[in-house]
């Protein structure tokens, strides 16, 4: 069973605010998937290789071409905000 | 109590392609803020990568440069973690199987021994942008062109034992990427960074001790002196019973010192995973077969073939092939120095002498770069032909250098504008040595008095004054010959 | 009109009986009268859609056109389009105008299709029932009371009530053939990397494929003509040959191979719905087809290994959404992390928030290896069992969804009641491979759909048995009414 401690710090790592009435909801949710998950288990899976795409196929490359010219204007027109070219952020502090 | 410095270095380069790593947008250094970033660099949704196979050439180049294992496939993975200029909220990089393995590089240490040290892994990943916190008020700009440019990160062994092995290892490295052409090797520009992982421990220690990460040390000499300095905190630290905290630091040239970096609320989870977006890369030995036969002489087998070739001391030659830009510099001077088809030792020798005195010096006091040179390779080749063929003396070459440095023509030019053609004609010089004899009268009685072991010494008072009344222009061999058959006599 | 099927409409228009621009008039109204209560779309693009249809009729005219050219398609709201507001259903991108075309948006524009609108869907097409939308539920047309299914809620419904002779979808663990099967359409989910999925916003890049969504197997296979295909911009995009899906279709399926997993027709399925396919199945084998039991142990965790993967994927993808370079962002954040936990907070909905979580836990520091190793590790078994099932079956069948469509609301607070609906299309992500969902059948006067499943790039196989049974059943001809 999840914690809210643990919705708490889990929320922080993927930066998505969480009220605080709505943790023991996502305790909950949460915990009864990782329920579910632990299905897993129950299978001996020792020799068995981890398969991260259902394509073995191996990368296919890109020759060294310029092929994107400037959009700035297009890119940066619907953008929350914007000062000479550059985006805005809060200051960060390093 | 004597302590032992253990040092790893984490190195940044990056590869000098047009197009970025995964995306069609180039790579030039200093456009207008986010000009360079286009839809994928940006994170736009739905997007995706498509990797660069220059990217793939370039690393597999430096792989074989330090003998390294080049395992037949190798994976990106995604570091995760949200930070302004890291457009998709994850960094692609290579985790668990990097490009480049096992390598290893020797370095020569100031008593002239090598040491090698080891190189864990090379492994490629995207750059990040750029946070400006000047010139928005209280916010911070972003600019993206940077994001996506390819970098391959260097690390190595903690073989490290010293601020000067860091700094010789560090100048190694970015010979080697220099050499190879797959790094522009500008440290102000950012194409070739350095982290620095350091620790102490008690002479005789196994275990490692606690270490800090130094950052930002973007040129040789904040390395070393970065280095240097972290040694000295981390031992008052210990010796006064204090700890070391594991923590980034961060190196302020101005300041000479290093700071903490505000301590993060917790440990970094970088959740990495294999990217779903990007299939294994995988490599043939017939590709890297086809590279290695294509790879350039590197700096260890040219610093041998220059110190063969133009036969220069095995000092000479290493500082000479420091860098491919003074290496190609020395060539291509050495061969404008030579008036005869084949190379000769001495104009060898010579054309090494000015490049490691005279010319550094000059490009030292003006913070120049070779290339930025206002004295070419051909005006130098010239005024050491005229060093050669006795037209001027090495001294009278100092000044037609600066000269040519302010840019008042080449050698042959200057040194006719000037009159400072060498006085050669045996009668000319005669006359001058006479006079100086006439004048000298204690000296020569002196010279004349003194064991033969002595007077090669006092020789130089004569020699000197020959010299001035004929302001620099006479030839010194000739004068010193003349001068000791003049005062044998009588 | 409205009632034809795409191969019908295609000869309309060449015939000269009907122009794209009536055609698109006339689905428009259709849409804009009742999409109020359907809600099946998030936009409808008219002018740019009048304005692909009288493009179209230029080409007609000149006897100058293709198979597609002037019939209309709603896109689901994933794939991006340019110019057109791109939402991916959620808040975060309602103001999010995409300032490029999807691959297959592309391709079905160059084809000569002329875009309606874009579609409503799950919230980043996570979600099994089109309630995650910020825009709202969908109602199913065959019982308002009802879900849609979903992921691809809105482009099954604009099929569904003929609103749109074809939609395109995304399948990343059912979502095109789950609401296929709930609303009585036929709905591919080709094999991955058979469709670019470039311009689809990524939910699980190594699960998510898009889709045609139509009334018929023939249709499917013309929109697939034109959908498939290698991308230069997708490095998981197949460099094979494109097959002529239509050329196939008439084959006989005369000793055609069928297997039937008894996992799929356990205690957990309804046993009217378990009727239906096997009459469904008894079918095919009037047609000559043959049946044999076969065996998928590994495929009963499917929904455990998806649960892991899916999430940990999306926990990444959906990473670049923080407020910065477009999209939703929050009042006066006082500080960095305020604009990014606020901007996310209140962009996503609660389901996104969920799956983020739960990737975000299974990928950190001391969980990797006992949640994501482990769900790679079983996801080979899941693919390996398929593989060596598909040597010595042609195709393997089976339902589609374990009920027919359930009401709104009714699953919203229990989500893994809600994620055991997928339980049997996410298989078929994890391996990658091809399936169909088709109109087999109605329960209580609500569609049932069977599920026909195919080896990789077996997509002509899939589209000729399918349209063989069509051909022997009127399943996928009946209709809501409500909707003329």
């Amino acid at each position: 069973m999840l914690k809210q401690s643990d919705i708490k710090k889990i929320a922080w790592l993927a930066r998505l605010e969480i009220a605080e009435e709505d943790t023991p909801g996502f305790s909950r949710d949460l915990s009864n998937i990782l329920n579910l998950v632990e299905q897993m288990d129950h299978v001996d899976t020792s020799s068995v290789t981890p398969m991260a795409h259902p394509l073995e196929l191996s990368a296919r490359l890109r020759p060294d071409k310029v092929t994107e010219t400037n959009q700035r204007e297009q890119l940066q027109s619907h953008a929350p905000a914007v000062e000479r070219g550059h985006y805005l952020v809060p200051k960060v502090i390093e | 109590m004597d302590w032992e410095v253990v040092i790893g270095l984490e190195i940044h380069a990056q590869l000098a392609t047009r197009s970025k790593i995964f995306s069609g947008a180039a790579t030039t250094y200093g456009a207008e803020a986010n000009t360079q970033a286009c839809a994928v660099d940006l994170g736009l949704p739905g997007v995706l990568p498509v990797l660069n196979e220059e990217v793939v050439r370039m690393a597999i180049m430096f792989g074989l440069a330090i003998n390294a294992e080049i395992p037949p496939r190798s994976v990106f993975a995604r570091k995760n973690y949200f930070y302004p200029d890291l457009p998709k909220g994850y960094q692609i990089s290579q985790y668990e199987l990097p490009i480049v393995s096992h390598g290893q590089i020797d370095i020569t240490l100031e008593d002239g021994t090598t040491k090698t040290i080891g190189v864990t892994r090379a492994h490629l990943e995207e750059d990040a942008g750029k946070s400006v916190h000047e010139g928005f008020g209280n916010l911070t700009g972003i600019d993206l062109n940077r994001a996506g440019t390819p970098l391959i990160e260097i690390v190595s062994e903690p073989d490290l034992r010293s601020a000067k092995e860091a700094g010789a290892y560090m100048k190694k490295i970015h010979a080697i990427v220099t050499y190879l052409g797959i790094c522009d090797g500008n440290m102000q520009e950012g194409s070739f960074r350095c982290d620095a992982n350091v620790s102490i421990r008690p002479q005789g220690d196994s275990e490692l001790g606690t270490r800090t990460e130094l950052k930002n040390l973007n040129s040789f000499r904040f390395v070393e002196a970065a280095i240097r300095h972290e040694i000295e905190r981390q031992t008052d630290e210990l010796e006064s019973g204090g700890k070391v905290v594991q923590e980034t630091r961060l190196y302020d040239p101005v300041k000479d010192e290093t700071r903490s970096m505000r301590s993060k609320e917790e440990a970094n989870d970088y959740r990495y995973f294999p990217d779903p977006d990007l299939l294994p890369i995988e490599i043939s030995p017939d590709f890297i077969n086809e590279i290695k036969t294509s790879l350039p002489e590197l700096p260890d087998a040219r610093q041998k073939r220059i110190m063969k070739e133009y036969k220069l001391s095995e000092y000479d030659s290493s500082v000479i092939t420091s860098s491919r830009d003074m290496a190609d510099f020395y060539e291509s001077t050495a061969k404008a120095a030579c008036s005869v088809a084949s190379l000769d030792v001495k104009s060898s020798k010579l054309t090494a002498n000015w490049i490691m005195g005279e010319f550094s010096a000059a490009l030292n006091r003006n913070s120049l770069d070779i290339k930025d040179s206002p004295v070419n390779d051909e005006m130098l080749g010239e005024l050491i032909k005229r060093i050669d063929d006795n037209t001027i003396s090495n001294k009278i070459a100092k000044e037609v250098f600066d000269a040519m440095w302010n840019g008042e023509g080449t050698a042959d030019e200057i040194i006719e504008k000037k009159g400072l053609k060498q006085v050669t004609d045996s009668g000319a010089i005669e006359k001058l040595v006479d006079g100086v004899i006439a004048d000298s009268t204690p000296q020569v009685e002196q010279y004349r008095n003194s064991p033969v072991e002595k007077q090669g010494k006092l020789i130089g008072y004569f020699v000197g004054q020959v010299m001035k009344k004929s302001r620099g222009k006479a030839n010194p061999k000739q004068v010193n010959e003349l001068l000791r058959k003049k005062l044998a006599k009588d | 009109m409205h009632n034809k099927t795409l191969a019908e409409l295609s000869r309309s228009l060449r015939n000269k009986e009907i122009s794209s621009e009536e055609l698109t008039r006339l689905l428009l109204d259709r849409c804009n009268k009742f999409n109020k209560s359907l809600n099946c779309f998030i936009s409808l693009t008219e002018d740019k859609a009048l304005s692909l249809a009288m493009e179209a009729d230029v080409k007609i005219k000149a006897n100058n056109a293709g198979p597609l050219t002037g019939i209309p398609i709603a896109h689901k709201d994933i794939f991006c389009t340019h110019g057109i507001r791109t939402t991916c259903g959620s808040k975060i991108l309602d103001n999010f105008i995409s300032p490029y075309d999807a691959t297959v948006v592309k391709q079905l524009e160059s084809a000569g299709m002329v875009m309606l609108g874009k579609t409503n869907m799950d919230e980043f097409a996570m979600g099994s029932s089109n309630e995650t939308s910020f825009y709202g539920p969908v109602e199913n047309p065959w019982d308002k009371e009802r879900v849609p299914g979903g992921s691809s809620g809105g482009s099954a419904v604009a099929v569904a009530a003929r609103l749109a002779p074809a939609a395109t979808g995304t399948d990343t663990g059912g979502s095109i053939r789950q609401p296929a099967s709930l609303c009585g359409i036929t709905g591919l989910k080709p094999t991955y990397g058979r469709v670019s999925r470039y311009g689809m916003i990524a939910f699980a890049s190594s699960l998510d494929q898009g889709g045609p969504m139509t009334r018929t197997a023939e249709d499917a296979a013309m929109i697939l003509n034109a959908m498939a295909g290698f991308d230069e911009r997708d490095s998981t995009s197949v460099d094979r040959e494109v097959e002529d899906y239509i050329a196939a279709l008439e084959q006989p399926i005369e000793g055609l191979k069928i297997g039937l997993p008894k996992e799929y027709f356990d205690e957990r399925l309804n046993p009217d719905i378990s009727q239906i396919v096997h009459d469904g199945i008894s079918e095919l084998e009037k047609l000559g087809a043959t049946v044999t039991e076969i065996s998928l142990p590994s495929s009963t965790l499917s929904i455990p290994v998806y649960y892991v993967v899916a999430p940990a994927e999306c926990s990444s993808n959906l990473a670049r959404f923080d407020g910065v370079r477009y999209g939703y962002r929050c009042e006066d954040p006082k500080d960095l992390n305020d604009l990014y936990c606020r901007s996310r907070g209140e962009g996503f909905g609660r389901e996104v928030k969920r799956r983020v979580m739960i990737g975000t836990y299974v990928l950190s520091a001391g969980y990797y290896d006992a949640y994501y190793l482990k769900a790679q590790k079983i996801r080979r078994l899941i693919r390996d069992e398929f593989q060596q099932a598909l040597k010595d079956v042609d195709v393997i069948i089976g339902p589609t969804t374990p009920g027919t469509a359930f009401r709104l609301n009714e699953l919203m607070d229990d989500p893994i009641s809600m994620y055991l609906s997928d339980i049997y299309t996410v298989s078929v992500n994890l391996a990658g491979l091809p399936a169909i969902s088709v109109p087999a059948g109605l329960l209580n006067g609500l569609p049932v759909g069977m599920q026909i499943i195919g080896d990789y790039f077996a997509e002509a196989r899939l589209l000729n048995v399918a349209h063989r049974f069509q051909q022997v059943t009127d399943w996928h001809q009946k209709k809501p009414t409500g909707y003329e």
